[in-house]
């Protein structure tokens, strides 16, 4: 990533350490560094998340609004995320410089969330063909300690899990036009079901290798790395027994400069789909314990400070 | 071949420090009062104003005799003739190297100030100029010497030691430099298969210890010939790397004692990976604090 520079002997020894799946810091190549969540960091946002991996550190929030459907899709609301990589991070995003890595990571974010299975937009229909709720995802980066898409997806999973859209009290026709009342008390408001939302998982090839979780060092090392989106199942994110939903292949995006054969492609595929259901299942479970210290005391929000 | 996911939320987060009596001493901030003039001397971190002695960085107060310093908790390195860095060659100039050593301002390193290869002094030719970036290149990793000064507070270091030089392969393990235990020695090599070269700048290298090499290998261009790191070497690397991490963030000081007592003790985690976890990083920092606390009453 930005700014860094390794020495040839040290890219040898990450290399070999990978093919001997004996990473810097013990990890397999399928391991994650802890991750650490916070939800509802921002009060004025409907949902707001902020995620620690390492030293990748990101804040997600989340705004609704009432917005016209569009033409071709009139039973479905909308989403769009927005990435903002703050100078903080490193100083090369300073000015223009991380609007293109902003760019990647929003447009792939926004065809993960758009496959057909992946999350449900029905839900934030209001009036078929004339009203919807759109959702504006903004996205924070204010670290890179390297894996950013991962990172980023997990905290707006966390973030989406945690916002609340008002309930519509009434409608009135005016003409063609449609006059909304909503509710004025917070409170009065449904959660969004997110349990199939994707996550995203960055499979770095490192010599012969795909590792999971890159370290910002690692990463400088591989000459190729695939992302690929996975919906999620949503029986890890509710306490009532449902069915499980197998997770599915939502997108994929490459960055690098190499290419990849067929096959190994395929067998990245397949790892990355398995380290998306651990990563699925275990922000669930934090997910739920979270919101079960909010429903049992008055939560303390520790943000930044401590 | 499952991976291993944990995530914590921020309300289970642990209190990293391993404060042993409760003493924890006073902080001042910028622009605290520290004292009236009186008739103390103003060290470094510290300002005049209104007659009275005030704070200029964030950090503790240490007073010898009448001179009252403040010492900055977080800072980059403040270098002094002697100490022994780590850095990474960042420029290759004319007849000098950019070496980024964590202070304020990049270090340098003279062409003057190395072994040339051959080992032998020599004058240094303009051959020897435009073969620099076989020498060092960009990325690099040295060890170096400081010394000198320059008037702006940069560092000049020098090479000129078979101990000092290019370094092969290991980690690096970046800290704040204040967290590093001034020593006679700051070349470490463990019986449990590796060398440590514990910068003053808050740069740690750790590495595999180095197998002798016969002069005539020394002479040909190492980078080509960098041997093969054992599983054996590299778990106790990864483990070094992770005890440093955990006494860095209790913020505990660093020498090879500490660092020899953590590794110890951080077998209690059987594998290194389980390191990783706040959890068992506070119970390593801790184990130490005590290994230490009662190495000291003996």
């Amino acid at each position: 990533m930005a700014g860094l520079l390794l020495s040839r002997t040290e890219k040898v020894y990450i290399v070999n350490g990978i093919e001997e799946d004996f990473r810097s810091d013990g990890r397999s190549n399928y391991d994650y560094r802890p991750i650490e969540l916070e939800t509802n960091v921002v009060s004025h946002a409907s949902g707001s998340a902020r995620l620690r991996l390492a030293n990748t550190d990101i804040l997600v929030g989340i705004k609704t609004e009432v917005d016209i459907p569009k033409p071709e899709t009139p039973g479905l609301g909308k989403i769009e995320f927005f990435v903002d990589c703050s100078a903080n991070a490193t100083p090369e995003f300073e000015g223009r410089g991380g609007e293109q890595l902003a760019n990647r990571i929003s447009n792939i974010l926004q065809r993960a969330y758009h496959a057909s299975q992946a999350f449900n937009l029905k839900q934030l229909c209001i009036f078929e063909g004339k009203q919807c709720w759109k959702l504006y995802v903004d996205i924070l980066i204010l670290e890179c300690g390297g894996n950013l898409c991962d990172a980023v997806s997990l905290a707006v999973k966390a973030a989406l899990f945690t916002t609340r859209i008002p309930f519509v009290k009434a409608a009135l026709m005016d003409g063609g036009d449609v006059d909304l009342q909503l509710s004025d008390d917070p409170f009065d408001s449904k959660p969004l079901v997110v349990g199939t939302a994707p996550l995203l998982v960055t499979l770095c090839k490192i010599g012969n290798k795909f590792v999971v979780d890159p370290s910002a060092e690692e990463e400088f090392c591989s000459i190729v790395s695939v992302v690929i989106g996975v919906s999620g199942n949503p029986a890890h994110y509710t306490t009532e027994k449902i069915e499980n939903v197998e997770s599915k292949f939502t997108t994929i995006g490459m960055s690098g400069v190499g290419g990849l054969v067929p096959d190994t492609l395929k067998s990245a595929i397949s790892q990355g789909i398995v380290a998306a259901k651990c990563l699925d299942s275990a922000l669930g479970r934090s997910l739920l314990r979270e919101r079960q210290d909010i429903c049992s005391y008055k939560k303390d929000s520790y943000g930044f400070l401590k | 071949m499952s991976g291993h996911v944990s995530i914590k939320l921020a309300s289970e987060r642990v209190n990293p420090s391993v404060a042993s009596n409760n003493e924890i001493p006073r902080f001042f901030t910028p622009g605290e009062v520290i004292c009236g003039l009186g008739d103390f001397m103003r060290g470094h971190g510290t300002y005049l104003e209104d007659n009275n002695i005030k704070s200029s960085v964030a950090g503790v107060m240490q007073k010898v005799n009448k001179l009252i310093c403040v010492h900055p908790l977080k800072s980059r390195y403040v270098g002094e003739i002697g100490d022994v860095v780590v850095g990474r060659v960042i420029e290759v100039q004319q007849k000098r190297w950019k070496v980024e050593t964590n202070s304020r301002l990049d270090s340098i390193l003279q062409l003057s100030s190395v072994n040339l290869p051959g080992g032998e002094l020599r004058r240094r030719s303009a051959e020897d100029e435009q073969m620099m970036r076989q020498l060092l290149k960009e990325g690099d990793l040295i060890s170096a010497e400081v010394q000198s000064i320059y008037s702006d507070g940069s560092l000049s270091l020098h090479t000129r030691s078979l101990k000092y030089g290019k370094l092969q392969q290991g980690v690096m393990v970046k800290v704040f430099p204040s967290l590093i235990r001034r020593r006679k020695n700051h070349f470490h090599v463990f019986s449990f298969g590796i060398s440590m070269i514990i910068g003053n700048n808050g740069f740690i290298w750790i590495s595999p210890i180095p197998r002798e090499l016969t002069n005539e290998e020394r002479n040909v261009n190492s980078d080509t010939s960098s041997p093969e790191v054992s599983k054996h070497e590299r778990k106790a690397i990864a483990r070094m790397k992770n005890c440093i991490a955990a006494l860095a963030s209790s913020k505990m000081m660093l020498d090879d004692n500490s660092l020899r007592y953590a590794y110890e003790e951080s077998f209690k985690y059987l594998n290194v990976k389980d390191l990783l976890d706040t959890e068992a990083m506070l119970d390593v920092a801790f184990l130490t604090q005590h290994r230490i606390n009662d190495y000291d009453e003996d």
